[in-house]
């Protein structure tokens, strides 16, 4: 099959899901009361919203997640390329790397990674 | 391969032009789409039953307990049982919650699971698409899991869950680096991206033992990454029972709750096949050079048992690791990431590259 197939997966998936919500619907009993439609929080009731600011550490993570996946997407094409373009692509990427690398000691020694 | 039989592209070709036989070209064409997709919601369905059994089973001998019993033969039957009490379940949603958004993640979690397993090859001429970027395309596809498991800590509304979500995207998306640069590793030895091709190019040996020492510590790497991305333990924090009751899934019943753990089952099965591909051959024999008697013999085994046996055996590693590990801390698992697996992932790549342009792997 073609890569358009793709999308016969995609669809798959949803079918799969609409159907089973879909079934458990029908075939599930439904008693709703108040008691049962509050947040589950230990039994006690909720105490002020949950969508509230977050702690900064994870968006912290998020973004030297975010520039480091660039740099693999970068190393994608380079892997495939690397056994027939030799020397020329091994010094390329040892460059690459050494800044790459630059970039993780400075967030190491900024306390970036660390977790507090 | 030596033998024709083994080829299921024989198989599919028959099919294919049985019904150009019967049939128009667009008529095929939609007919084919029709087969695939029940063969894999089949495929989905079975894999979970069967990985969820597997699960309670290892997990009771690895304390000491016989696990489900009663429903049908050693307790076979049991999440067939498992399953239709979750479909009879009411499904509940809670007041304050975003209710678009509530019943979107599932869809989000499964639809990237079931992308990724599109590209899974199970045996020579048994893919569904075999894509020239074929890595790529699953590193990219199965990080889609992680907006899912966001989207549903946050739209439930309760504290709990935002935290697992919080720690589940922090996890994934930093261990999603190194399942990458791990792949990468093998993909500097093989030069492509198609799994067709990387499993062609282990028909000598696999890589995991003529990549030399570098591509046995990117397996342990891809083993340990993996695990956390399937949000397994030791690094199941976002779902951690005892502190935050069942995480980013807390507020979820029924069939919604049935359908994220589905996905966890699923996606360490797409983790462990692709690991199976890349490092230990996917469906190749164990072959050794020079052993002509010894090849020979291991070429009988169809290539489909070898995948599965050797997907088998990677499950085994992580229901392995997560029984016997203790669940680790979010700092410790950060620092696990970015000060240890990141820098020897990038060090590792370069000594693989090192030994390709030496030519000195086998």
């Amino acid at each position: 099959m073609h890569s358009e197939g793709l999308i016969l997966f995609f669809l798959a998936g949803i079918v799969m899901v609409g159907m089973g919500v879909l079934l458990s619907s029908l075939l599930s009993p439904k008693k709703q009361n108040d008691v049962k439609e509050e947040a589950f929080e230990c039994g006690i009731p909720t105490e002020g919203p949950s969508w509230l600011q977050f702690k900064v550490g994870y968006y912290l993570f998020a973004i030297l997640f975010l520039i480091f996946d660039v740099e693999t997407v970068f190393i994608f094409p380079w892997a495939t390329v690397m056994k027939e373009m030799g020397m020329v692509a091994f010094i390329e990427i040892l460059i690459f790397f050494v800044i790459l690398g630059l970039g993780l000691i400075y967030a190491w020694k900024k306390d970036a990674l660390k977790w507090e | 391969m030596k033998f024709d039989i083994y080829d299921f592209s024989v198989l599919t070709a028959s099919i294919h032009q049985l019904l150009g036989e019967m049939m128009g070209e667009t008529a095929v064409m939609i007919t084919e789409m029709v087969i695939v997709g029940i063969v894999f919601l089949t495929l989905f369905a079975i894999l979970g039953l069967a990985l969820v059994y597997a699960e309670r089973k290892v997990c009771a001998f690895f304390q000491q307990r016989l696990g489900p019993m009663r429903v049908g033969f050693w307790g076979t039957a049991q999440t067939v049982a498992d399953a239709i009490k979750l479909l009879l379940k009411e499904p509940l949603m809670t007041k304050s919650a975003d209710k678009f958004l509530f019943n979107l993640a599932p869809f989000i979690i499964i639809v990237a699971s079931f992308m990724a397993i599109a590209a899974v090859p199970f045996a020579l001429g048994l893919q569904a698409i075999d894509l020239d970027i074929g890595v790529f395309y699953v590193t990219a596809v199965s990080s889609i899991g992680v907006a899912g498991i966001l989207i549903a800590g946050w739209a439930s509304n309760n504290k709990y869950s935002l935290i697992g979500a919080m720690r589940s995207g922090a996890q994934i998306v930093s261990y999603e680096l190194s399942v990458g640069l791990s792949l990468l590793t093998i993909v500097v030895l093989t030069g492509s991206l198609q799994f067709s091709e990387i499993i062609e190019s282990q028909r000598e040996g696999w890589w995991i033992f003529r990549g030399h020492i570098p591509a046995f510590i990117a397996f342990v790497i891809y083993l340990i990454a993996g695990t956390a991305e399937t949000n397994r333990g030791p690094f199941d924090l976002a779902e951690a029972e005892s502190e935050l009751t069942a995480g980013f899934h807390t507020e979820y019943s029924g069939m919604k709750f049935a359908f994220f753990f589905l996905a966890e089952f699923v996606n360490m099965f797409i983790i462990a096949a692709i690991g199976a591909t890349m490092f230990l051959g996917g469906w190749m024999p164990l072959h050794f050079g020079g052993f002509t008697a010894f090849n020979e013999v291991m070429d009988f085994i169809p290539p489909i048992f070898w995948f599965l046996g050797k997907t088998a055996f990677l499950i085994f590693m992580m229901m392995w690791f997560k029984w016997t590990f203790p669940r680790l801390r979010i700092d410790q698992l950060l620092t696990l990431e970015w000060k240890y697996l990141l820098p020897i992932n990038l060090i590792n790549i370069l000594i693989m590259a090192f030994i390709v342009l030496m030519g000195w792997y086998f």
